[in-house]
């Protein structure tokens, strides 16, 4: 504290007009960015409870099964919300999928390199892959868009080569033996909560096979991942020092510097966590599925950002929520699973993909000019 | 010893053959307001600049607190005291006013490796500074974009002042503003000044520095024109003494015989 302020204490008039009214509780909530994501969540439950109440859609299994899809989108779909809080894209999620898949693959399968040292590798290239775009994207001042765009290119393009070099094909099978016994692969491949599971089985409360095994066996790895991802990303942008940078360097780069914040190092970071978020989707995608495929990951960038900007990320930056990233992401895995379970034909996904994220971005719009506007 | 704050002393600063600032001097006193005046063109940017700690003079001294000094970097000059509030200043639209007060500058809480940034502290004090200055923020969570250009400008000056300014240089805080958000900002620049802050308030405008200052500098094409307390100088002197001044008046007369020429 630096000066005394006793006497700076006289009211200056600032016209009545000029304030603001009271604002209530209901209101403040509206102003939340993930309110819209929330809100058309809740409409996704609602119509599927309607349409497929009775279809098996919300039976164990069939939670479990469209959580596991919304997950495996929500843990890239909430790095890429950061991402775009703090004011750029990473087209390059995508193909960074393929990619890390590959980095586990091709050492374990062909160098003999054990599990776990692959995916310590898999990730030390993520975090090369993420400081290499936030590093050109901050140093050159080039749009972020460009920067990763050519990223995506080159990334696939290395993938496929690569592996074609050293395997001859463009998939590389064989991990799931490696899994057992590994002292690192269980934490991207293990179903949790089994015992819960097994007791609602033998209490006949959730279907089970004909050899009496439950037929939903445990809470998958993504969703874990994708629960405590949600959980630690909105701690940091709502109470750490760091997430107010974040803000901060989105939504103005020069002030945030003027005013001391390491706009550059932030940015940087926040690459280095999409690229390690592409690389947790790939190491659980290739463990359950117990292969590498170079294609793995395709067009997963734009849906990560569809659902970043479903839960209320602007695209001009300093505005959204991780959160709300999170319930964009369990809107679009809902849909595209429990439209199996009505009689639409499942080809309207996209349909409803594209249409779901203009409306968002019309809302979104229509906040941020709520939000800002001179009184 | 002087009982000056801050002197800068025969400032020059050159761009190639570009003179842009040519021996400026300005020394004040805590609790002063010196106004710089001078139009587009006649090196406020680049003299703002030097005071910020942006440019190094080419020539002269800065001394403050009777020490002479050289500013390597903006933050060189932030930590002696000296805070510029520039034209856009820095603030947030999108972000709370609380989180813009404490933009970089987070009080944290907590034990060592798990600090996290204190809201409830930042709230109460970014609502208590605002109080202060007589603008009343229900709501320190309320994004700065619904606030008016005045209370902006406060927030700024105040956020300054918070972290320790000394001198404060503000550079053209009433430009974009109405008569009477300008004047609210002006009070508060006053009122800053008479809690033992130096202020250096650079405009354009002679009608919003006239009221205000205790001294005035004029700049014209990156000379000072010289040094004035407001008794021995007159709002007209000081208009006419800006380059605008001299061809307005000229502007006045040429249209004055347009008019003649057209009635005849």
């Amino acid at each position: 504290m630096s000066t005394k302020s006793k006497s700076i204490e006289t009211k200056t008039d600032f016209n009545q007009d000029e304030r603001l009214k009271k604002v209530s509780k209901l209101k403040l909530l509206l102003n939340r960015p993930e309110l819209g994501a929330l809100g058309g969540a809740i409409l996704v439950f609602i119509f599927f409870g309607i349409v497929a109440g009775d279809t098996g859609m919300f039976s164990a299994y069939g939670v479990l099964n469209f959580l596991d899809v919304s997950a495996n989108l929500g843990i890239i779909a909430i790095a890429a919300a950061m991402l775009m809080i703090g004011g750029e894209f990473d087209l390059s999620i995508g193909s960074m999928i393929g990619f890390a898949g590959i980095c586990i693959a091709i050492p374990a399968i062909y160098w003999g390199w054990p599990l776990w040292m692959s995916i310590i590798f898999a990730f030390s290239m993520a975090v090369l892959v993420g400081y290499f775009n936030g590093i050109l994207v901050v140093r050159t001042g080039l749009p972020s868009f460009i920067v990763t765009l050519a990223m995506l290119f080159i990334l696939r393009g290395a993938t496929l080569a690569i592996t074609r070099l050293i395997t001859g094909r463009t998939q590389v099978p064989g991990l799931r033996v490696l899994i057992e016994d590994d002292p690192l692969a269980w934490i991207f491949a293990t179903d949790t909560f089994k015992w819960v599971f097994s007791w609602l089985g033998s209490m006949n409360l959730i279907a089970l096979r004909t050899d009496g095994t439950p037929l939903a066996t445990g809470i998958p790895p993504s969703v874990i991942w994708f629960i405590a991802l949600a959980i630690i990303t909105t701690w940091i942008l709502m109470k750490t020092r760091y997430g107010n940078w974040i803000f901060a360097s989105g939504g103005d780069k020069n002030g945030a510097n003027n005013v001391g914040v390491p706009v550059g190092r932030v940015k940087i970071s926040l690459f280095i966590g999409t690229a390690v978020a592409a690389t947790i989707f790939a190491t659980i995608q290739v463990l359950d599925a117990g292969s590498a495929d170079t294609m793995r990951g395709t067009l997963k960038e734009l849906e990560a950002i569809a659902a970043a900007v479903v839960g209320g990320c602007l695209l001009t930056g300093g505005y959204g929520s991780a959160i709300g990233a999170a319930f964009g992401a369990l809107i679009f895995g809902t849909v595209s699973m429990g439209i199996f379970y009505t009689d639409v034909d499942t080809d309207w996904f996209k349909v409803f993909l594209g249409a779901m994220m203009l409306i968002a971005v019309i809302f979104n719009n229509y906040i941020r000019r709520k939000v800002t506007e001179s009184k | 010893m002087s009982d000056y704050l801050v002197q800068f002393n025969n400032i020059s600063k050159f761009f190639g053959k570009v003179i842009a600032l040519k021996d400026v001097t300005m020394k004040l006193k805590k609790g002063e307001i010196m106004c710089l005046l001078g139009d587009n063109g006649a090196g406020k940017s680049t003299l703002i600049k030097t005071l910020a700690g942006v440019h190094r003079p080419d020539e002269g001294e800065i001394i403050v607190e009777g020490k002479k000094t050289i500013f390597d970097s903006p933050k060189d000059a932030l930590d002696m005291g000296i805070a510029t509030v520039y034209q856009d200043l820095a603030l947030v639209s999108l972000m709370s006013v609380t989180r813009n007060f404490f933009m970089g500058r987070e009080p944290m809480k907590g034990p060592p490796f798990f600090k996290t940034f204190d809201i409830e502290k930042a709230n109460k004090i970014a609502a208590e500074r605002m109080g202060q200055i007589g603008i009343d923020v229900r709501d320190p969570s309320q994004a700065v974009g619904t606030m008016s250009g005045g209370e902006r400008q406060c927030l700024a000056i105040s956020r300054a002042i918070y972290f320790g300014a000394k001198v404060l240089v503000l550079d053209e805080p009433t430009s974009a503003l109405g008569v009477h958000q300008a004047s609210v900002v002006l009070k508060y620049i006053v009122k800053a000044a008479s809690q033992g802050l130096a202020v250096i308030l650079i405009t354009h405008n002679v009608h919003h520095a006239y009221p205000v200052g205790n001294s005035f500098t004029v700049l014209n094409r990156g000379k000072s024109l010289g040094t004035y307390e407001k008794k021995d100088i007159s709002r007209e002197k000081l208009l006419s003494m800006m380059a605008g001044g001299e061809e307005l008046n000229k502007l006045e007369v040429e249209l004055q015989e347009m008019n003649r020429s057209s009635t005849n």
